[in-house]
């Protein structure tokens, strides 16, 4: 019996270890399946992590590098090149790597923390021929940052988020023709400082409420036809155009990856793609606990870093037996404008923080809070996006006379 | 010199080089694409029908049902997956429940056993999942499916194993004949041979052309279909047919032998042998008509699309025959072509012996073969006695599919051998899964490459241009 077992190295496993660690726990296994930890901030070489959480901008290997140094001084296990293969719902993990072959680990607390993958071509039925020179943005990253190759040399890029935006540069310093980004939303997923850095610094044009409706070419890519949509979403045919490339990079969303915690029958939210949690990001199963990309998609890893540590410490407080007896837990709603939130539900006590996203753009807007008919808290923003996670503090006030919340967006 | 040479390494390609392997023959099997099952065999329904379709008498009804018993068997000896899975072809109407009889009448004379029309409870207890307004179904217990192009890569190495040879990136550009054959020329080479068959698909009209026999042509229809995750395959148990009507026979939903959900195909005479473009218009159609026919299908589970070319010969049957001596040819093999490829493949042998040739049975011959997956099949045990020999079994490369390096470097080394991204991806569904290749290819590039001996940036998708990185970056030497 293992006492806590994190799968998934990344910033997210890594933060969760420590703070676990330092809560008391010695006892703690992290799992990866790559070769090093780090998790995708191996490959993403560009700056601007680690600005809310060190005040500094890191590269993301800068930033896995001082979770790593930590996990090492601190002296916590880990086992790489190993990935797992199935959770039980008792809890036993079963995983292979070359050295231990395939074996089985009980555990008494679980971390999930395996991060997302990209949504890949398939997802989206583009018409046309499938030659090669499709990659989703990730896959170009590996690619040019860790192995050294360049895909393609006149590219275009479909979708306007992170990944996109930031190979959209780096493709273009290692000397492609990156040709434009096409968006098939009014407005970027990316965050506003990428636009900015990543494209119109280098003058590459973001064609918003735009698609690409066909590829074209036999072996290679030769060519992509894009078109503008209308209000609906539809291509409308007259703005059909022809544009050469031997490169489409798809940067189109990304997906928790929770395969497995469907196998442990951890219940999902149909709009994070993650887990259900509560404010110690535990989720459906007790003592099964998820945090970073696995649980939802966020933007910025200082917050992955920030959301493991609440994962870490509350797994801590599970095996120690710590847990406050049985309370119920206050629920969150949102209105659909605010798609989702995390955590979804919450005990009494503490002040929480909560993470949300909107479903559109918007300008001059009120987050407020209900409790019942009650406005109970009020945020006012002057411009929100589905792009850039927001947060409220939930006070502890607040909490204690409410039974269930609803979170709104409305105009000013 | 050959004895044989086959042309076209498709599933009837293939399978007549495997049955003809078990005889004293010299065998070649040239192909014009850098691997095997890269025609109308890489993209199809992969049904193994029962044989109600095709009109009494005709060699399709003959090959079908026959070759639908012989599936099994041949699945079972090249450890290939087959699942007899049943199928249904369902009726909304009265007027459907009529062509519905008369598709079990004629599967009566064709000899398909266990037909039965099906309707309310018992319907529904087979299918949950139908749609309810669904009224009546032909149901066929013996309908199957199977993986084409496994079935073919496997046909093939088992054919090499037995002897045969392979010429890849051959492709047959004139054919003439000699005093004892033929020479089958190609831009490269040229391979003497006693007998021809022609199994070029969509080509063979072209290829009889060359030996001077234009006595049938073939077009394409093209077929369009989109796959969904392997969560979804379990919504439907059977393949489920729509009743043909004046519209044609519409689309199926079917479970692949590998668990995900195929829908498909649609239904388009084309005049273009290479165009294999899908279409919006064909998105449509088919995830209008499957949402028809069974409740619930999760169109956002979607992991690709892609389309197949039908080899429609002007006869409206198989055209199966010697023209010349010492040449036969194999073509307009369209549905149920792949279902038919086992009994095909056994009726050429008789076809050959009445063009005088000798047969004589190999003492040596080996009809098995390993079974493809067989390491994703073992227990917990058996892979752990295997990793201990290897341990690149240990290493996951596709983490979707849960595919190790192990598997992959034994199918870049097993006949017939893989070239290309997409050859290791048939072989060992590695890239097959919900993110398509997007962790895993980098480092299968990588494995190829040291495999092949070739830089990394010549590794291509599927051979010829189609390479996967294009140069070094700026920052490399
Ligand atoms: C291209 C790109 C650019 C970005 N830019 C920025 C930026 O500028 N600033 C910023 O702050 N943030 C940025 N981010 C976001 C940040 O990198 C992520 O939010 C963060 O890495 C998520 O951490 P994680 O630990 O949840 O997931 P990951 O980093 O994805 O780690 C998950 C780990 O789990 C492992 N794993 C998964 N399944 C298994 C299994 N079954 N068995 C064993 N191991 C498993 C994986 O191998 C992986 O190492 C960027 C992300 C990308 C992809
Ligand atoms: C949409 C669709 C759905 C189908 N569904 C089913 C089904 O569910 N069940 C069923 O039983 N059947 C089905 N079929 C039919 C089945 O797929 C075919 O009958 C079968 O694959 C034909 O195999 P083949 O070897 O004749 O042709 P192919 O697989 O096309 O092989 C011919 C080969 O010849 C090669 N070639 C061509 N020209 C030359 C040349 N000049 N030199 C060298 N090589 C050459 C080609 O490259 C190709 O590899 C379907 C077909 C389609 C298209």
């Amino acid at each position: 019996m293992t006492e806590l077992v994190i799968i998934g190295g990344g910033p997210a496993g890594m933060s969760a270890a420590i703070a676990a660690y330092e809560a008391g726990i010695r006892d703690v296994l992290i799992i990866e399946r790559d070769e090093a930890l780090g998790g995708i901030l191996q490959q993403c070489i560009h700056n601007g992590f680690g600005l809310h959480k060190f005040g500094e901008e890191l590269t993301g290997p800068e930033y896995a590098w001082r979770y790593e140094k930590r996990v090492r001084e601190l002296g916590i296990a880990f086992k790489l090149g190993t990935m797992v293969l199935d959770i039980s719902k008792d809890k036993v993990i079963t995983a292979t790597n070359p050295e231990d072959g395939m074996f089985r680990i009980e555990a008494r607390a679980i971390i999930l923390a395996m991060g997302c993958r990209e949504r890949s071509k398939g997802a989206l039925n583009i018409a046309g021929t499938r030659p090669a020179g499709i990659y989703s943005a990730g896959t170009a990253q590996k690619y040019v940052n860790m192995k050294g190759y360049l895909p393609g040399k006149e590219i275009v890029i479909l979708g306007s988020g992170d990944i996109g935006l930031i190979m959209a540069r780096r493709m273009t310093l290692e000397g492609a023709k990156v040709k434009m980004v096409c968006e098939l939303m009014p407005f970027s997923s990316g965050l506003a400082r990428n636009i900015e850095q990543c494209l119109n610094d280098f003058d590459i044009p973001l064609k918003l409420s735009h698609t690409v409706v066909e590829i074209h070419g036999k072996e290679r890519v030769e060519g992509v036809t894009i078109a503008r949509v209308d209000e609906n979403r539809k291509p409308i045919e007259e703005t059909r155009e022809f544009v050469p490339c031997d490169t489409l990079l798809l940067s189109v969303g990304l997906i928790p990856e929770n395969e497995l915690s469907k196998k442990i029958g951890v219940k999902l939210s149909p709009i994070t793609g993650g887990a259900e949690v509560d404010e110690k990001r535990q989720t459906s199963v007790p003592g099964v606990f998820a945090c970073g990309n696995v649980l939802h998609v966020h933007d910025l890893v200082d917050f992955v870093s920030e959301e493991a540590e609440i994962a870490g410490r509350a797994a801590a407080e599970y095996i120690m037996e710590e847990v406050a007896e049985m309370q119920e837990y206050v629920e969150i709603e949102t209105d659909g404008r605010i798609r989702y939130t995390v955590p979804q539900k919450t005990l009494r006590g503490d002040d929480v923080t909560v993470f949300f996203r909107v479903g559109n753009v918007a300008r001059n807007v009120k987050i407020n809070v209900y409790s019942g008919e009650r406005l109970v808290l009020t945020k006012r923003k002057s411009r929100v996006a589905p792009g850039e996670m927001e947060s409220v503090v939930l006070s502890s006030e607040i909490l204690e006379s409410a039974k269930k919340l609803r979170f709104c967006l409305e105009e000013e | 010199m050959y004895d044989i040479t086959v042309i076209g390494a498709g599933v009837i390609g293939g399978m007549i080089a495997r049955e003809l392997a078990k005889y004293e023959l010299k065998i070649c099997i040239v192909e014009r694409e850098g691997d095997v099952a890269m025609g109308a065999t890489r993209a199809n329904s992969a049904i193994v029908h029962a044989g109600f379709d095709a009109a009494e008498g005709s060699l399709k009804a003959r090959f079908n049902v026959r070759g639908s018993e012989m599936m099994e068997k041949v699945a079972e000896e090249l450890g290939v997956k087959y699942k007899r899975n049943g199928s249904l072809v369902i009726g909304f109407c009265e007027e459907d429940l009529k062509t519905l009889k008369a598709l079990e009448e004629r599967g009566n004379k064709n000899g398909v056993r266990g037909l039965r029309i099906v309707s309310g409870e018992e319907l529904f207890k087979i299918e949950p999942n139908l749609s309810k307004n669904v009224r009546y179904a032909l149901y066929a217990p013996t309908g199957a499916i199977v993986c084409p192009y496994e079935l073919t890569v496997a046909a093939i190495g088992n054919a090499m194993d037995n002897g045969a040879d392979l010429k890849l990136d051959f492709e047959v550009t004139d054919i003439r004949k000699t005093d004892d054959g033929y020479d089958v020329i190609s831009s490269g080479e040229t391979v003497r041979t006693r007998y021809v068959i022609n199994a070029a698909g969509l080509y063979s009209d072209r290829i009889a052309a060359m030996t001077g026999d234009s006595s049938f042509s073939v077009h394409p229809r093209r077929g369009e279909y989109i796959l969904l995750d392997k969560e979804c395959g379990s919504l439907v148990n059977t393949t489920v047919f729509r009743t043909p009507s004046k519209m044609g026979k519409g689309i199926l939903i079917s479970p692949t032998v590998d668990g995900n959900l195929l829908l498909g195909p649609t239904s388009e005479d084309m005049t273009d042998k290479e165009d294999r473009k899908t279409t919006a218009k064909g998105f449509e159609k088919v995830i209008k008509e499957a949402a028809e026919d069974v409740d619930g299908i999760p169109f956002n589970k979607v992991i690709t699309s892609f389309c197949g070319l039908r080899a429609v010969g002007s006869t409206g049957d198989f055209i199966i025959n010697s023209p010349f001596a010492n040449f036969i040819n194999v073509a307009g093999i369209e549905s149920p072509g792949l279902t038919s490829a086992p009994a095909i493949a056994e009726y050429i042998v008789g076809l050959l012996e009445k063009n005088g040739a000798k047969l004589s049975r190999k003492k040596e011959h080996n009809p098995i073969r390993r079974p493809m997956h067989y390491f994703r099949e073992a227990s917990f045990e058996e892979k752990n006695e295997i990793i201990k020999r290897d341990k690149a079994f240990g290493r996951i490369v596709c983490r979707c599919e849960e595919v190790t390096e192990g598997e992959i470097l034994e199918a870049i080394r097993t006949n017939p051998r893989p070239r290309d991204l997409d050859g290791v991806k048939r072989r060992t569904r590695a890239q097959m899964g919900r993110c398509q290749g997007g962790f895993c290819s980098p480092y299968i590039v990588e494995l190829l490459a040291r495999e092949m001996n070739i830089p990394y940036e010549e590794v291509t998708k599927f051979g010829g241009n189609s390479r996967v990185n294009l140069a070094r970056t700026k920052g490399e030497a």
